[in-house]
């Protein structure tokens, strides 16, 4: 009897992975298959069946991209506008959570509740007279077309409060009578005990930003302004038919964020969860 | 804590400033815009724009495109989010059991879709649906299906768009599932055996019910979040073939940014606006009666 249940728990077992093995080569696959097809000569991923190792491996697509289609400029596009807007959002949504978490004034609450209510309104609301006012400030086409707009967030915002809320008051008033100042306290004790959560929200902010489209799509029309995904698109309009040059164009695309979340891995997890449990 | 009155105020402007320029006030406007006729002259002069108070909400219940655009969202959203966040459960109980080696491993991999960019993915799918040399017509063969026109075909292009977005999102709701999974209580498994339930009775009677708020917390999430989506139908197929996968939002920027009928599109957004609360709405109802 024991041994049959053991038996039993064996091929269970056996199923299982097995199961979860081919919901893994189902997530993996399109990633192997734009890997392998970006390192081919042109025409050679047009084959059936399809091929995921290249026969003629070549960094060509890579090459083409860079030299003739200017991706290394929609690279560095999307890198300055992840990298600025994480830093100025994350200075920004800090200082408003430090005020809301241990300050008290006139209003804290009212406002506090009608930022969260206004969580509601899907993005998409704002796109039009955004839109319309960055054209009268002139700024389409500039790095603060999406900057400006993506400084502050009310989760981010939310987040910071509720971590720093758990901070006791007792090290604030220590310092206070140390004869620190506001700024100082921001600066040298709320910053660096809120790092968990800062980190995280930098990472959500970063990956958010690159892998943005609709509002990049918006705002940059020049094509010298294209961040990666749009410059992608564009160039899907004219090249649909070189799956090998798309791919390359594709892996460009993803691996910075990759890399990123290789190393961060355990940071977006938390946020995940954070977001997840208190919503 | 002593202070002077404005240092709160003072850490509060620079946050609360960007959102009145870039949010709220842009809410107030649109709101405005979509009673009114703005369109590509008003963008000159913004007194070519006139009231037309209700005028763009009649046009919207007799345009035939906004409502195929309504339907095919509805589609996406009834079809694709349920078997999303079934994939999402499943995925996240096998993690979960005692008996899987490598776990780290296989949620890497389930992760691997969340993390990258959708227009890239969304591009890489194009291929794996190409009815000649895609990958997925192939993998079909193997097992005796006739090929499939996935993108070219008005009844199978929303099919495929649902296929991306499951593969896409389900790692995401797998890690919410799975810290909800984690908490329930080993001692009602236990309970549950004593009495002799098997492991259907198990899943049935201690793990839904136990799983039941992080289940609703995901059903409203993914219900609102693919309510507005744009990126696959815009990359794959611009909306057709026949307008079968024109989505809401689409729809929207093909009329604001494509057509600059910006009145118009902007009450389309508002649309979009009052189904999204009336979602989040029905959510707090739902979360009240549940307390009781």
């Amino acid at each position: 009897m024991k041994y049959l249940l053991h038996f039993r728990k064996k091929i269970i077992s056996i199923g299982l992975h097995f199961a979860m093995l081919i919901v893994s080569v189902i997530a993996l696959l399109p990633f192997l298959w734009m890997l392998s097809a970006s390192f081919m000569s042109t025409g050679e991923a047009s084959s059936f069946p399809p091929r995921f190792i290249p026969q003629h491996f070549t960094f060509d697509q890579y090459l083409f991209l860079f030299q003739r289609m200017n991706l290394g400029r929609a690279f560095t596009n999307s890198l300055i506008l992840a990298v600025s807007v994480t830093v100025v959002s994350l200075i920004v949504n800090s200082l408003a959570g430090f005020a809301f978490s241990k300050f008290s004034f006139r209003g804290k609450r009212p406002i506090f509740v009608f930022l969260l209510s206004s969580m509601i309104i899907p993005g998409q609301v704002t796109m039009l007279p955004v839109f319309l006012l960055l054209n009268k400030l002139g700024l389409l086409n500039t790095y603060f077309g999406i900057i400006f707009p993506g400084m502050a967030s009310i989760f981010a915002i939310f987040l910071i409060n509720q971590y720093l809320k758990g901070i006791p008051d007792s090290l604030i008033e220590a310092a206070r009578i140390d004869g620190a100042s506001n700024f100082s306290i921001y600066w040298r004790i709320i910053v660096p005990l809120a790092k968990p959560v800062l980190v995280t929200l930098a990472l959500f902010t970063f990956m958010g930003t690159w892998n943005d489209f609709l509002w990049p799509l918006i705002v940059m029309t020049k094509e010298e302004m294209y961040t990666l995904p749009v410059a992608l698109n564009n160039l899907l309009g004219e090249h649909a038919l070189d799956p090998e040059l798309m791919m390359a164009g594709s892996v460009i695309t993803i691996m910075p964020v990759l890399i990123v979340f290789m190393f961060l891995q355990r940071y977006y997890i938390q946020g995940i969860l954070i977001g997840g449990v208190k919503e | 804590m002593r202070q002077k009155f404005y240092t709160p105020y003072f850490f509060l402007a620079p946050a609360l400033g960007t959102l009145l320029i870039f949010f709220f006030l842009p809410v107030a406007a649109a709101f405005l815009m979509s009673f009114t006729d703005f369109d590509i002259y008003s963008l000159g002069s913004l007194n070519r724009a006139r009231f037309i108070f209700m005028g763009n909400y009649f046009r919207l219940l007799n345009d035939p495109l906004f409502w195929k655009a309504l339907l095919n969202t509805c589609y996406f959203v009834l079809v694709g989010g349920p078997l999303t966040i079934a994939v999402s459960l499943l995925a996240a109980i096998g993690l979960n059991s005692r008996l899987l080696h490598f776990k780290n491993w296989f949620r890497l991999a389930f992760f691997m879709p969340v993390i990258t960019t959708l227009v890239a993915v969304a591009v890489v799918w194009r291929y794996l649906y190409h009815p000649r040399f895609g990958a997925v017509n192939y993998l079909l063969s193997l097992i005796g299906i006739e090929s499939v026109n996935w993108l070219g075909d008005p009844h199978w292009a929303m099919p495929a768009i649902i296929i991306l977005a499951i593969w896409k999102n389900f790692g995401y709701h797998m890690m919410i599932f799975l810290a909800g999974l984690q908490a329930i209580p080993e001692y009602l498994y236990e309970a549950a055996r004593l009495d002799g339930a098997g492991w259907w009775r198990q899943f049935r009677h201690v793990t839904l019910p136990q799983l039941a708020p992080t289940t609703f917390f995901v059903t409203v999430m993914t219900i609102i979040g693919y309510f507005q989506f744009f990126a696959e139908p815009y990359v794959m197929t611009q909306g057709g073939p026949l307008n079968s996968t024109l989505s809401i939002v689409l729809y929207l920027y093909n009329q604001g940014f494509r057509w600059w009928q910006m009145g118009y599109a902007s009450s389309i957004a508002f649309v979009l606006f009052v189904i999204v609360f009336i979602i989040a709405i029905l959510q707090l109802a739902m979360r009240k009666r549940q307390e009781k």
